[in-house]
């Protein structure tokens, strides 16, 4: 029975080619490796644990005659040295992991490529996502498109309330909180399409946050920008307004140009009825696409 | 005149919290009726309501965590339906604004009204008979100070029939909780219902700490305190200093909401980053003011059905004082993912991860107070090698959790809430399982049908592993807590599984009140005269069951760690008690009504602050403190059980135990 339920979760967690097992980029991949790795760590203690837990409580049972009975038996320095030192050492063992870990994925650090990072603005609103590719001058309710293979730098910010940023294939997650900016790098090294969500609960709409998150080779990815910019409804304070109104399992869509500086307008200010700088033409378009589009 | 306070707070359109709301009415009704029948309200308030005796609030706290549990339950079973139900296309039978309410009070409810109650029930009944005393040191505060934490699980329940309850989480993080995002009294409710209990439960803090520390049977040293009293000790310390803490944290949002501060608004200055830094402050300590009594609780059950001294006894008292100093260290783990930076990261990391070191100890101790005995499988040892074998998983994922760049992909997943159940169901409330199941025959004189309590033990056990594994692997998926709508229809099964997991508990539960009725229906069956049915090691068992009033006709003289234990042996050589010692009257406190009544004041304030209603809060407080007042004012304190009453108890006792260790010495 047990052996059987075991199976099916070991054959269940292995077949599934999906969330955090089975990441797309180099953030996702490594943590995946320190979530196995770590567990590895702790099982090599646990599972013998269990087993003394079993052996002991069973060998020592009140019928069993072939038993010694020590009644008095209640301290021994020698295993208190060791049942001290087994955690301790593993501990220390998995804090060295935590330390090298905290260090290397840290989120704000930019991730190590020798192509220039594309930089996305990401704005949760009640319950939506705004992304906003401001050197392409375009913005996408969400859907992110990404190019495979070239670091993506996110700043994000909320509207409303906290939420947070979470493509669980990608990697990292990352609060979202109003009249403030996070740091999160991720990359998608395997093109395709990928789930996004939420994941801090933001109120009645919260469960129709979810999001796509597309990574496009990078030629197609140019396409794509160039083919959004100017298609489509503007960004501007009357659309931004109207986008900030709540409302939920939101359909995805694109902007074709953005109002400058909404990302900063947005984080300076609260709620839906910005402050904006008067609209003005997107200024960044001839030098947006990075090289190789 | 009445506020906020409209025929429309009353849910007339919504037919589930209707109908919960009458079916409660009526049961809250028909056991009133059953009272009154029975004409038991007298002996209900002379023996429970107003009582200072340390046994019998103790047992009023576990009835009220019993009962809220059921509470809690029904909340949970309803977001298990949801989560089965509301897949794809289907949006379930509950609307977000309902199931919101139900996943809030959920978690609101199970720890300040089901686990902090068994919590402190346990301590409150155990503390002073294994201190060899005979009460607390502060009586009446003591009373007062449960029925503060009944009107908070009063108001809580108060939010099903009249308005609303919270729909921000357990913890109720700002902005979401400010003004500007839930203007409805749920948050209200949320907080000044904790805000009542929390002043309940700091007492008691209070209480017990003094109570350990300065009331002891004499030769009772530190080092010769059961580990369960060191675990209440530790557990005490963090509530002093871990609730204050809530009370202001609460505070300051209280502040925002109903006076238009700006300490978490996004407006004015405010910054809710600092409220989720001040409510873990509070909020980590919190899980070890719950699992450090259940550590005692585990220690004491192991090591009498191992029929063994603890292993290790100083190695877990330092353990115990090493999780008391530490888990204040560690409240930023609850928030990686809010950008603090790799250095700050992994400090409180790798605080975490400290932790597991004293919490492994603890679990080798166990496993070496085993070997060597003789180990009887009786029901709350079930619940402790249940606990060593599905805790260490817990251990396990929560110390992945305590790993930065891992929390970074499981942070607020099913994963998450699997852990967190696996450490308070396999921790905490085994924990509650097993101290039922043991305390309860020097409660009430008869132990619990054993048979009956393994099937309880067993739907638990197995129910939470249906219940909870389901979550890490939805957990591995990608899949976050508190969606009232799952959006890929592929979770289903695992969904189904956790639900019928949940139902199993459920019928636990269920059976727990079929073997409570059967086992008092029976009970001339498994009667205990001994006071020491089995074979216990520690103060408690020496007296009889129930103990009276005064718990020890002379407080007993302490030799050596197993106080109890020793003294038995001693008689069973020598075939005979210690002298005859000269018996005292024994002066004990007086009941009083002084906490009911403030409460009843507390509970009008606390409706009145949640309406609107400032004429009926400033009744309610002046009201609660005049109580205060008269009842520090009173003349009379104690009565005095006249030496013959003490005498003739005494006797009856020895005889009862000369005959039972007389049997045993024959035995031998």
């Amino acid at each position: 029975m047990r052996r059987i339920a075991i199976a099916a979760v070991v054959s269940l967690l292995t077949a599934c080619n999906r969330g955090i097992l089975d990441p797309v980029g180099p953030v996702g991949q490594a943590e995946k490796t320190i979530l196995i790795n770590s567990t590895a760590i702790m099982l090599a203690i646990i599972i013998p644990t269990v087993i003394a837990t079993v052996a002991f409580a069973w060998w020592f049972r009140r019928g069993n005659a072939k038993a010694t009975y020590r009644p008095d038996w209640e301290y021994s320095g020698a295993i208190e040295m060791v049942v001290w030192s087994i955690p301790a050492l593993t501990i220390m063992l998995l804090g060295g992991i935590a330390w090298i870990g905290s260090h290397d994925l840290e989120p704000s650090k930019p991730l190590p490529s020798s192509k220039p990072p594309l930089k996305v603005d990401v704005v949760s609103l009640d319950w939506k996502w705004l992304f906003i590719y401001p050197d392409q001058g375009i913005a996408s309710v969400n859907q992110l498109v990404v190019p495979a293979g070239t670091p993506v730098s996110f700043r994000l910010t909320s509207a409303t309330v906290w939420n947070s940023f979470f493509v669980p294939q990608m990697g990292t997650m990352i609060y979202t909180m109003p009249r403030m900016t996070t740091r999160l790098n991720l990359q998608a090294d395997r093109p395709g399409t990928y789930d996004g969500l939420s994941s801090h609960f933001s109120g009645d709409g919260f469960p129709g946050m979810q999001f796509k998150v597309q990574a496009l080779p990078e030629d197609q990815f140019a396409m794509w920008a160039q083919g959004s910019r100017g298609q489509g409804p503007a960004l501007d304070g009357a659309a931004y307004a109207e986008l900030s109104r709540p409302s939920s399992y939101v359909k995805p869509m694109t902007y074709g140009s953005v109002a400058p500086n909404l990302y900063d307008a947005i984080v300076a200010n609260t709620g839906p009825q910005l402050h904006l700088p008067q609209i003005a033409p997107p200024k960044r378009q001839a030098s947006a696409v990075p090289a190789g589009g | 005149m009445f506020g906020k306070l409209t025929w429309d707070a009353i849910p007339f359109h919504e037919p589930i919290p209707l109908i919960t709301s009458i079916v409660v009415l009526l049961a809250v009704a028909a056991i009133a009726a059953w009272i009154t029948r029975n004409r038991w309200w007298s002996y209900l308030w002379d023996e429970y309501i107003t009582s200072t005796d340390h046994k019998k609030i103790g047992i009023m706290y576990i009835v009220l965590g019993l009962v809220m549990l059921v509470r809690g339950f029904a909340d949970a079973i309803m977001m298990r339906a949801q989560q089965s139900l509301a897949i794809g296309a289907s949006q379930g039978y509950l609307p977000p604004e309902h199931y919101n309410q139900i996943f809030s009070a959920h978690g609101t409810i199970m720890i300040f009204f089901v686990a902090m109650p068994l919590v402190i029930g346990f301590m409150n009944f155990v503390v002073p008979l294994q201190l060899g005393v005979r009460d607390v040191a502060f009586p009446t505060m003591n009373n007062v100070s449960f029925w503060l934490t009944a009107s908070g699980a009063l108001l809580v329940n108060l939010s099903l029939f009249i308005g609303e309850f919270a729909r921000t989480g357990w913890l109720a993080f700002p902005p979401l909780s400010e003004k500007a995002f839930s203007p409805g009294v749920g948050v209200d409710y949320y907080l000044v219902a904790l805000q009542v209990s929390g002043v309940g439960t700091l007492l008691t803090g209070v209480n017990f700490v003094t109570t350990i520390l300065k009331i002891r049977a004499p030769g009772m040293s530190y080092l010769r305190m059961p580990v369960f009293c060191w675990t209440a000790l530790a557990s005490n310390l963090l509530i002093i200093a871990a609730f204050p803490v809530l009370t202001a944290t609460l505070a300051l949002l209280m502040l925002d909401r109903y006076l238009g501060f700006h300490f978490f608004t996004n407006d004015g200055g405010g910054n809710s980053m600092l409220y989720m830094n001040l409510i873990w402050v509070w909020g980590h300590p919190e899980v070890y003011i719950l699992v450090l009594p259940a550590f005692g609780i585990y220690s004491e059950v192991v090591s009498t059905f191992s029929g063994k001294p603890l292993f290790g006894y100083r190695s877990m008292v330092f353990a115990t004082l090493a999780i008391c100093i530490i888990s204040f260290m560690v409240w930023l783990h609850h928030f990686f993912t809010m950008g603090a930076g790799a250095d700050v990261n992994a400090v409180f990391g790798i605080a975490s991860m400290i932790i597991g070191v004293p919490t492994g100890v603890k679990i080798y101790n166990w496993l070496f107070t085993m070997y060597g005995g003789r180990v009887r499988f009786t029901v709350p040892m079930h619940y402790a090698i249940g606990f060593m074998l599905t805790f260490v998983i817990g251990g396990l994922t929560g110390v992945l959790l305590a790993i930065p760049p891992v929390d970074f992909i499981v942070h607020n997943s099913l994963f998450l809430v699997a852990h967190f159940h696996q450490v308070i169901i396999g921790g905490v409330v085994f924990a509650i399982m097993a101290a039922y199941t043991y305390w309860f025959p020097k409660a009430f004189g008869f132990t619990l049908d054993e048979r009956l309590g393994k099937a309880v033990f067993w739907c638990w056990f197995i129910g939470f592993h249906l219940a909870f594994m389901p979550l890490y692997v939805l957990g591995f998926w990608g899949a976050t807590r508190r969606m009232q709508h799952i959006p890929d229809a592929s979770w289903a099964p695992w969904l189904n599984v956790a639900f019928v997991g949940a139902a199993i508990i459920g019928l636990g539960i269920a059976l727990t009140v079929v073997q409570l009725l059967y086992s008092i229906k029976t009970r001339d069956q498994r009667i205990d005269i001994t006071g020491d049915p089995w074979d216990g090691r520690t103060l408690e068992w020496l007296t009889l069951s129930p103990p009276p009033h005064y718990n020890f006709a002379v407080l007993p003289d302490v030799h050596g760690e197993e106080a109890y234990w020793t003294r038995k042996q001693t008689a069973i050589k020598q075939d005979q008690l210690i002298k005859e010692p000269d018996y005292q009257p024994i002066e004990m406190p007086l009941n009083t009504p002084t906490g009911v009544i403030v409460a009843f004041f507390a509970s009008v304030c606390g409706f009145a602050v949640i309406w609107y209603i400032w004429w009926l809060a400033i009744l309610g407080l002046v009201g609660a403190f005049a109580v205060m007042v008269w009842y520090a004012w009173r003349d009379e304190h104690e009565h005095i059980i006249p030496i013959e009453e003490v005498r003739a108890n005494a006797r009856e006792r020895r005889r009862i135990r000369m005959e039972h260790l007389h049997n045993l010495s024959q035995s031998v």
